[in-house]
């Protein structure tokens, strides 16, 4: 009984994490299905873009400039250890575009539009918002879910574009200013050294992550516990899923795109 | 014509409704009465297909709810909920208008926004409330605004959760007359939980007491002062003794 309860412990946990794992999934095909089909909800996806991509700007964009700035420090002091300080642009390039513009702004994303959606959400819930909804023959997929998951699609692969010239942009200034690069050589390296790709890839994980952002907002909130204390465990756990799909994903992708 | 068949509903190991049974005759209005956290809000949800009940049936003009057109069976109804539900995002007309302003009853803005007018009026609230956001509003307006909202687009059966909870005496009646009207000049089904005995007074044909998860006792309402029922007695005199334990 005793040495048993450990792996009791362990296959329970398992199970619920495979459970929960099944319902997000099938939460993700019916979001999808309903963003599909009518009936569309223009107002709340006006809202939802609002929210989700243009006031996100500032914030991305402070993400952006302060990491670019700190990867070209970091590559010119690393790069001076093997003679290779002339690397900065490139690694500039590559590093935000692929995977720091994505990944971060996903983050943000997460830790801003995420906690609030599921917030919202969960707030009505609680207070019976989501019930009234049903009653006045208005599916809480259609008109909660479907607008802001096709905002996040859209407007997160733009804020990650942003994202990514902006950091090479605080790479930019850092370089010519502080480095001593020359601004016309800086700017044609970065440009010779991308390719499609690495631009395709960056803009497909922004729609991703996107995606896991606004989907994990809706499905905490909606799935909330009662009170005060349910609207605060659903958007803990929202962020928290948001984040860690956001990494496992990028894992994913970053695999899909580059790993051959 | 609603009829709720032997429902039983648990929340864990709390079981709230246990074998319910109850019908509601078309046209008429029924309020049920009863103490608080004995179902009674539980039991409208029921109907609605909002909580499924564990077992027993649900019939709404002989068809059994949750079969056929959800969008249709819905659009039947309007429901006031007890903490008002009202969309916090949206300013009070268009809450009133909800229905009218999207969705199978849609029609133009200013026409939905001129019901919506007309509804706040008939819950006694001033014009000026329409543009005001629902978090700016008192307990009792929030109330009121729920109330316009759920009869805005006319429905034939409406569910009223307390509706003159939090009102003063005055609009209490008011909203008692408004009940009654709706039931006798629009020939809506009523359905209202209230804990105000001059409510019950004021708009029942028949009257429900839920206690144990049971209808306790049912009847005309003209009947129920002259029950013998010592559960009913003791809720409608508000005494402390009685069968029904008062500190739990
Ligand atoms: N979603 C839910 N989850 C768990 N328990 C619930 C839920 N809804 C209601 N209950 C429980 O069911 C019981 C009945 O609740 P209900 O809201 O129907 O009471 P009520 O008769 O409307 O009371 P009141 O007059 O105070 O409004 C309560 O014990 C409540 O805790
Ligand atoms: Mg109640």
């Amino acid at each position: 009984m005793n040495v048993m309860a450990p792996l009791a412990l362990i296959g329970r946990s398992v199970l619920t994490l495979l459970a929960s794992v099944g319902r997000i999934s099938l939460y993700m095909l019916d979001a999808f299905s309903h963003m599909l089909r009518p009936p569309f909800y223009p107002r709340e996806f006006l809202n939802a873009l609002l929210n989700i991509g243009w006031l996100s700007l500032p914030v991305v964009g402070l993400t952006a400039i302060f990491t670019g700035g700190a990867l070209a420090l970091q590559i010119y002091s690393g790069g001076a250890r093997f003679n290779a300080e002339a690397v900065v642009p490139q690694i500039v390039a590559i590093g935000m575009v692929r995977e720091l513009g994505p990944v971060l702004v996903g983050l943000m994303i997460a830790a801003r539009v995420t906690s609030s959606i599921a917030a919202e959400i969960a707030t009505m819930k609680v207070t019976e918002q989501i019930d009234a909804l049903v009653t006045l023959s208005t599916h809480p997929m259609k008109y909660l879910t479907a607008p802001r998951l096709l905002a996040a699609l859209i407007t997160v692969p733009a804020l990650v574009a942003v994202g990514d010239v902006i950091g090479i942009a605080g790479g930019y200034t850092v370089a010519t200013q502080n480095l001593g690069f020359n601004p016309v050589v800086y700017l044609k390296n970065t440009v010779d050294f991308l390719e499609p790709l690495d631009i395709i890839s960056s803009l497909v994980k922004g729609a991703a992550f996107g995606g896991i952002a606004a989907l994990m907002g809706c499905y905490y909130g909606m799935n909330s516990g009662r009170g005060a204390q349910g609207v605060g465990r659903a958007t803990k756990s929202s962020v928290e899923a948001a984040a860690v799909l956001i990494l496992a994903a990028n894992f994913v992708l970053t695999g899909v795109f580059f790993s051959v | 014509m609603i009829r709720l068949e032997n429902v039983h509903k648990a929340f864990g190991s709390n079981r709230v409704l246990r074998d319910m049974t109850l019908e509601i005759p078309q046209g008429s209005s029924m309020v049920i009465i009863g103490g608080s956290g004995t179902g009674k809000s539980v039991a409208l949800k029921c109907v609605l297909g909002l909580i499924q009940p564990d077992s027993g049936k649900i019939f709404v003009d002989g068809t059994e709810t949750g079969t056929g057109d959800r969008d249709a069976f819905l659009a039947r109804f309007g429901m006031l909920f007890q903490g008002g539900a009202l969309f916090d995002s949206l300013p009070v007309w268009q809450n009133v208008a909800f229905r009218l302003l999207r969705g199978s009853l849609k029609r133009p803005a200013d026409e939905a926004r001129e019901i919506a007018m007309e509804k706040l009026r008939r819950v006694g609230l001033k014009p000026q409330v329409a543009d005001l956001f629902p978090a700016e509003l008192s307990g009792g307006m929030q109330k009121r605004v729920g109330l316009a909202r759920a009869i805005a687009a006319e429905p034939e059966i409406i569910f009223f959760d307390e509706p003159t909870a939090g009102l003063d005496p005055i609009m209490a009646g008011v909203i008692n007359e408004l009940i009654r009207e709706i039931v006798v000049e629009m020939g809506a089904t009523a359905m209202t939980i209230t804990h105000d005995m001059s409510s019950v007074r004021a708009i029942a044909d028949n009257v429900a007491m839920l206690h144990g998860g049971v209808i306790q006792w049912t009847g005309p309402v003209a009947e129920m002062d002259a029950s013998s029922d010592p559960y009913l007695d003791q809720f409608i005199q508000g005494r402390a003794e009685g069968p029904i334990e008062a500190v739990r």
